[in-house]
């Protein structure tokens, strides 16, 4: 391990968190606001995208069923904002409720008339329903591709559910917030959409330190320790089952958060959220940004949606390819994604192979500091 | 049973669909001792450490540890109680560092709220330099274990196992794949942890069961077979018939 490493390693993040907040900073001024409103949406991705790093890139329990908690808290954020902004409506609820000649306003709307219910429901209602279903599931020690496939099979659960309630949720028309009240302003109005950018670059940067902090020291090795070796950390006197709930928790809430905010700036929540390929796509980015990398997460999540939708206004119905291609070739070339290759010896192997760079010439026994630096 | 026991096995039996991997196995540790178990493969000697251990539950019989039962107490909370074990291969943390993987292992209490709240006490910290230094592994304190060699592997194993500071401390295999020098290294640590200790030792190295100058329990077909000192058991002639006229077992 040598001193000069550390550095590049330091300097590459830091360098990408430069760019991303000056892009941020920048982003109002520069972009028009269809463009910033875009970049908004998929900067409120990039929170559960650290959560999908959170569970998957260091504990290692791969989620297919994000979308549900994404959604949970959409839906609390879009049913605060129709119930606030229902007054001229026939008997004072959500005007989409006349549709199906619901009169009453269904028991569980009540406390999203609250500001303040809705403020914690949005990260604390996913979070305890995905602290119910990661409990149970890690208590009957369900792991790997089992684990996966039951989240993804609890995320169709959910979607159908939500999809045949008109008469609780308007069903699979959804909840619209656009046109809805906050603050005396349009929600959709463009200077609320510039306000909610600037909450969502703020939340990004917030769960990012957040998510630093968990895994930073021993929690976040426990966590790491629970992905190569679960049984070993088990035999070393800790409940696997205690860690993992909480990390599943944690994803929930941030997805949660990333819904909500997610939800204003698209203007509608809808089961759509909680479709099959979506909450796949929330790994991808992950997968392509860089496992366990938290940054990688970010970065994934906002440059693949922004590559989508360029490429979907140049090329439509071409994405799906690229971002299955994309795909294929970080598992094929980049396991570590792209911020891991970057962070590990990538760019000079690449330099290397071109012959760029000339190889560092070691000694047989010199050759063992190189291979730690590796591993670094 | 007698109350200097540390740990009692009492007619255990595990059954695989059947198959009897242990056959009524008793056996008695006191406090303070180091045990030898050797057998051929197959013997049981592994499922004799899960059901320990808590990891297989036997299908008939008891296991005492200082005066309470472990059979149906899950794993993590069997370890708490100080039951401590090494495996058979190598089974660290690759990914984290040699002190990180330390650092694990002498974290008390063991909760997740500890964990995320406070940092590690200055003893942990005294505790995880005086292992490094036992297991010569001071000058890898930040390297990943994962780059470490097979024998300090083996060791740092070792070192989380003692940092856990358990009662009774159950090894397996401690010196495949290790040096002569290694071996007799690992040896002269075990001996010197037991005392303090009850260390249960389980290997082939006969050589290395010598050095360990200790009782030995040798296991055949899930039970038993004889215990006494290393003279003793190489002058059974029921042994002998196990080890040199069936080798096929």
């Amino acid at each position: 391990m040598s001193l000069s490493k550390i550095k590049f390693d330091k300097k590459i993040v830091l360098s990408l968190w430069i760019i991303l907040i000056a892009l941020i900073i920048a982003a109002p001024t520069l972009l028009p606001v269809f463009r910033l409103n875009l970049l908004g949406r998929y900067l409120s991705l990039s929170i559960v995208a650290l959560g999908v790093d959170l569970i998957w890139g260091y504990t290692g329990l791969l989620s297919l069923g994000q979308g549900i908690f994404f959604a949970l808290g959409g839906y609390c954020a879009a049913m605060y904002l129709q119930i606030t902004s229902s007054s001229e409506f026939p008997n004072n609820i959500p005007e989409f409720f006349a549709l199906y000649g619901v009169e009453k306003l269904p028991f569980f709307w009540e406390p999203f008339r609250s500001p303040v219910f809705t403020f914690f429901a949005i990260w604390i209602i996913p979070a305890l329903v995905a602290g119910l279903i990661g409990f149970l599931v890690f208590r009957n020690r369900i792991k790997g591709v089992y684990f996966s496939i039951l989240t993804q099979a609890s995320l169709l659960v959910f979607f159908n559910f939500f999809n045949g309630q008109q008469k609780l949720i308007n069903g699979t028309n959804g909840l619209k917030t656009d046109v809805t009240q906050l603050l005396g302003q349009m929600v959709g109005s463009e200077s609320m959409q510039r306000i909610f950018f600037w909450i969502t670059s703020v939340l990004v940067i917030a769960s990012w330190f957040f998510a630093k902090w968990v895994v930073k020291g021993r929690f976040g090795n426990i966590l790491i320790g629970i992905r190569d070796d679960e049984p070993r950390v088990r035999f070393t006197g800790y409940n696997p089952v205690i860690f993992k709930t909480i990390i599943f928790s944690i994803a929930g809430g941030l997805a949660g958060i990333s819904g909500a905010l997610y939800t204003v700036q698209s203007g509608i929540v809808s089961p759509q959220f909680m479709t099959v390929p979506f909450s796949i796509e929330m790994v991808i980015w992950v997968a392509v940004g860089g496992r366990g990398t938290l940054l990688g997460a970010i970065l994934g999540a906002v440059f693949i949606n922004y590559a989508k939708s360029l490429v979907s206004e140049a090329l439509p119905a071409s994405w799906m390819f690229i971002q299955g291609g994309l795909f294929i070739l970080v598992v094929t070339a980049l396991p570590e994604g792209v911020l891991g290759w970057i962070q590990g010896d990538g760019p000079r192997n690449l330099l290397q192979r071109f012959g760029l760079k000339r190889k560092i010439e070691t000694y047989p026994s010199l050759e063992v500091n190189k291979k730690e630096g590796n591993n670094e | 049973m007698n109350n200097k026991d540390l740990l009692n096995l009492i007619d255990i039996t595990v059954s695989f669909e059947g198959f009897l991997a242990l056959n009524k196995l008793n056996l008695n540790l006191k406090k303070g001792e180091l045990r030898a178990v050797i057998g051929p493969n197959g013997a049981g000697k592994t499922t004799f450490l899960d059901v320990i251990t808590g990891k297989v539950k036997p299908t008939n019989g008891e296991v005492i540890f200082k005066g309470k039962s472990l059979v149906g107490r899950k794993e993590h909370k069997i370890a708490r109680l100080g039951v401590g074990r090494k495996f058979q291969s190598p089974r660290i943390f690759e990914n984290l560092t040699v002190k990180e993987n330390l650092e694990i292992s002498v974290t008390t209490p063991k909760s997740p709220l500890n964990l995320i709240n406070k940092s590690i006490k200055d003893e942990q910290l005294n505790e995880i330099d005086r292992l490094m230094k036992i297991v010569n592994l001071a000058q890898k304190v930040d390297s990943k274990a994962g780059s470490l060699s097979h024998g300090q592997k083996q060791w740092l194993e070792i070192a989380m196992l003692v940092g856990q500071k358990p009662d009774l401390m159950l090894v397996d295999e401690p010196v495949a794949g290790l040096t002569d020098e290694e071996t007799d290294l690992t040896a002269d640590l075990l001996k010197s942890l037991s005392g303090e200790n009850t260390v249960v030792v389980i290997d082939h190295d006969m050589e290395f069961i010598r050095r360990l100058d200790s009782n030995v329990s040798v296991l055949n077909q899930g039970t038993v077979l004889c215990e006494g000192t290393m003279e003793t058991i190489q002058k059974d002639k029921k042994v002998i018939d196990v080890y040199l006229g069936r080798p096929e077992d």
